[in-house]
């Protein structure tokens, strides 16, 4: 995944300034430092910059952000850079806007999810996030897993079996989130793959026993 | 040298009096409201009479005259066949999607002519009208209701729609306020218009449910509310249902009765009109009463019929219990339990039904909110976003794509590219190849809706991306953005990977008017379309040139030392020519103004970047250089 608002209106052909540290504000056409959300001379906003979602919010790179904290960086840049604070200016203000807001909100979706989070990091490093596919057969221990419960699943009638295999999946995904940080904390990045692979499997497995629930007559 | 000093991300917003004010339409499917705030005080604008709603109904005269609102709707007796009443329900739709209504909605439809679009055109009075149009009417009459109270002209608006209405639905809205002389600042969901009419009031913090049941549409929002921050976290609904239903229903166990006493016949669109209408005073007069006794004239029959509250609610349940389906579902996607849930607001004239309260109350499990008056509330919380895109405001709204986006593949297969409860503003991109050697265009379809298969979703467009360059089959990349912004508006833009041809397209939706057909839309409605243009052109080049003049000064202030007194005072002169040109009306001079301010600053802004590079190079940040310098000055 790219960032997409890196690649619309502005070009910065100019990244070899200052030891790639600046770039030109577009307004004033001063010395920007990369990065900066506003020009320090004119106060106009600036558009994205490559960045990845971590820097994006101003976060460490790591599995445990805290879902605040998270929050928190979210909203205070949102306020300051969504397009409703510009409505009222200059087309490229409100195209600065809109690319910045699209940017944080693709890292705040990125992040917000413990999942996304964990394959992000993992892309981070170099190692391709896990498909079902691959990952899948490539774990017996996880194919034997899956395969038992499908099973029960395909077995359950009623909606109390059911819920149990929801219960299941969604306490056991829990687990996995606690293990998970522990991996990526340790730099276990071989750990870190497997447990999301398994991670996502056993979300995918929850939310397919959800939608049978929510077929079944109530 | 008189130069301002502002704080960084401070630069004032730019003044156009009070005819920049902008008001807040609710643009109902039974009625509409405007309203406007100040001082974070939003205020229902009421007419002459003292009525705040205006019935979003369009009566079209053969002579021509055209009537809005209570006016329209008396010509519903005497002359139904003039009357448009619930036309928000045909916003961005099709000829076949009114097909699967007909009956249900006693209006003429117009086939359309080869080479327009799908959009449904009625027949009235002799005239052919898109649903856009007649929306137009309402908008002008409320602008029209907005600038007699206020005594000014209003040029900007916010309009909401349902959180669940698609890009068709959100592209025709926009037109119809285009079309009426409004500039659309934003468009926002119903349901959190209300949460912010409701959050501001009530200083809320938490989980909160929006349940707005109005004429046409159901939707329902979850929304987390923080310290002035609204995050919508999940949305559904359903954007054909609502109180016409229980009309629908009350009219249709009255027909049977009497076809059960007079033998069936076929009812004239008058008689259907008719029929609907003491519906509706059967369904409002049991929100009151627990019975009642109807008389229906059609032909030359009459007949009576009684109906209790009971007997209502049992009509209405199909239709209440596939709300509390959706607002399962909605909790499912933000992975919440009703029980988490601290208040469920009420909004819409068809929550003003006791047996809708019950329902919600029960899955819920706490009594609804309600004190806001319904028919108002979202025109209150629109009021409220208008004047924070124009004056300023600490709230923030943070909202979501409600119905996933795709595109159709191989087989008819979507593959969903942004998943429905993404926070907007978004963008996703994906890459396409050619399937044959030498290909150069290609087509794409974007859909909208949570099935697997593309004809069972809402096709938004196609578009066809030209000028791919010729290679052997697979070796073009071509990488597809797609991208939504803050209205939920969709934008489509291509490019070719490997050469970076590139080609942006704007997605006219399958359902929507084409730039011609606007173009001669706006010439025959407004007659003041021209000059409107023309002074929209001019705001914005003023906030343009106001913009540039900003940047100069702010740049003198921090870097002026680079210049010699030559130097400056020519830059100081065409800064005076843009400050004089601000001051006349001529759009050309002005432009013709800034460019030359532009072209006086091109060596200073070289200089001034040499000394930023030169103190990036020594280890200094901009904005540690700037904090120097502010001291020395």
């Amino acid at each position: 995944m790219n960032t997409m608002a890196d690649r619309q209106t502005f070009e910065h052909s100019d990244a070899k300034l200052g030891n790639g540290k600046l770039a030109t504000c577009w307004s004033c056409k001063g010395p920007v430092d990369r990065g900066a959300l506003f020009c320090p001379t004119c106060g106009i906003v600036q558009p994205p910059h490559a960045a990845d979602h971590f820097q994006r919010l101003g976060l460490n790179r790591g599995f445990d952000i805290g879902d605040d904290v998270l929050s928190r960086r979210y909203f205070d840049l949102q306020a300051r850079l969504h397009p409703d604070r510009f409505a009222s200016r200059t087309a490229t203000e409100r195209a600065a806007s809109l690319a910045q807001a699209t940017a944080l909100n693709e890292a705040y979706q990125t992040l917000r999810d413990p999942l996304s989070r964990a394959a992000y990091l993992l892309q981070l490093a170099g190692i391709e996030a896990p498909t079902e596919a691959s990952g899948t057969v490539a774990d017996p221990e996880l194919l034997m897993e899956s395969l038992e419960r499908r099973e029960a699943l395909a077995e359950a009638q009623l909606p109390e079996e059911i819920s149990k295999i929801v219960a299941a999946a969604e306490e056991d995904a829990k687990a996995c989130v606690g293990v998970l940080s522990k991996a990526f904390a340790s730099g276990d990045l071989e750990e870190a793959k497997r447990l999301t692979t398994r991670f996502k499997y056993l979300n995918k497995l929850a939310e397919e026993a959800r939608a049978r629930l929510s077929r079944a007559p109530c | 040298m008189l130069i301002q000093l502002r704080e960084t991300g401070e630069t004032p917003l730019p003044h156009e009096g009070d005819k920049r004010l902008a008001v807040g339409i609710d643009l109902g499917t039974t009625n509409s409201a405007v309203a406007i705030s100040t001082g974070n005080k939003p205020e229902v604008i009421r007419d002459a009479h003292g009525r705040a709603l205006v019935p979003s109904v369009v009566a079209y005269a053969p002579d021509g005259a055209v009537m809005v609102g209570e006016e329209a709707r008396r010509e519903l007796l005497e002359n139904p066949g003039w009357v448009v009443s619930s036309i928000k329900r045909l916003m961005g739709r099709g000829v076949e999607d009114i097909k699967k209504l007909a009956g249900a909605l006693p209006f003429e439809v117009a086939e359309p002519a080869t080479g327009e679009s799908a959009m449904v055109r009625l027949k009235i009075s002799g005239r052919r009208l898109t649903p856009v149009e007649i929306s137009a009417e309402i908008l002008k009459a409320l602008k029209h209701q907005a600038e007699e109270a206020l005594g000014h002209e209003i040029a900007r608006a916010v309009i909401t729609v349902p959180a669940y209405f698609d890009d068709a639905a959100r592209v025709a809205t926009k037109d119809a306020g285009r079309l009426a002389g409004l500039e659309v600042l934003r468009l926002v969901n119903e349901p959190t218009a209300a949460a912010l009419a409701y959050g501001l009031d009530k200083d809320a913090e938490g989980l909160y449910v929006v349940y707005d049941l109005g004429g046409g549409t159901f939707d329902v929002s979850l929304l987390r509310l923080e310290k002035g921050v609204f995050q919508v976290l999940a949305t559904g609904g359903d954007s054909a249902l609502g109180g016409d239903d229980f009309d629908h229903a009350v009219a249709e166990q009255f027909l049977r009765e009497r076809a059960e006493k007079h033998g069936a016949h076929a009812l004239s669109p008058a008689e259907v009109a008719q029929t609907l209408a003491t519906a509706r005073l059967v369904k409002e007069c049991l929100s009151q009463h627990s019975k009642g006794e109807w008389v229906l004239d059609a032909g030359d029959k009459s007949s009576r019929h009684t109906l209790t509250r009971p007997e209502l609610e049992k009509l209405i349940a199909p239709y209440i219990d596939r709300t509390i389906g959706i607002c399962r579902g909605v909790l499912e996607d933000a992975k919440l339990s009703a029980s988490e849930v601290k208040g469920v607001v009420l909004v819409g004239g068809s929550t003003r039904i006791p047996y809708v309260r019950k329902r919600v109350g029960e899955f819920f499990g706490k009594k609804p909110l309600a004190d806001i008056n319904p028919d108002e509330v979202v025109a209150l919380g629109a009021a409220l976003q208008a004047e924070a895109l124009t004056a300023g405001s600490d709230t923030l709204l943070l909202d979501v794509i409600p119905l996933s986006l795709g595109i159709e593949t191989m087989g008819g297969i979507v593959e969903k590219i942004i998943p429905r409860n993404t926070p907007i503003p978004v963008a996703q991109a994906q890459e396409f190849t050619t399937y044959q050697d030498g290909q150069t265009a290609m087509m794409i379809h974007v859909v909208q809706g949570e099935r697997e298969l593309a004809d069972q979703n809402r096709s938004l467009a196609r578009f066809e991306l030209h000028g791919i360059p010729p290679m052997t089959a697979g070796a073009a990349r071509i990488r597809v953005t797609f991208a939504i912004d803050a209205d939920g508006l969709l934008t489509v833009s291509a490019q070719e990977q490997t050469t970076g041809v590139s080609q942006r397209v704007e997605v006219k939706p399958s359902y929507g008017l084409g730039e011609d057909d606007m173009a001669r839309m706006l010439r025959e409605s407004l007659d003041h379309a021209k000059d409107d243009m023309v002074k929209r052109l001019l705001v914005e080049a003023r906030v343009e040139a106001r913009r540039a003049v900003n940047a100069v000064t702010s740049a003198l202030a921090v870097d002026g030392d680079l210049l010699d007194n030559t130097e400056c005072a020519a830059i100081e002169r065409a800064l005076q020519r843009v400050e004089s040109a601000l001051r006349g009306e001529d759009r050309e001079v002005l432009n013709a103004a800034v460019e030359a301010l532009d072209a006086s600053t091109l060596g200073f802004a070289e200089r001034r970047m040499d000394r930023g590079i030169r103190k990036a190079l020594a280890g200094k940040t901009v904005t540690e250089l700037e904090d120097s310098s502010a001291t020395g000055s």
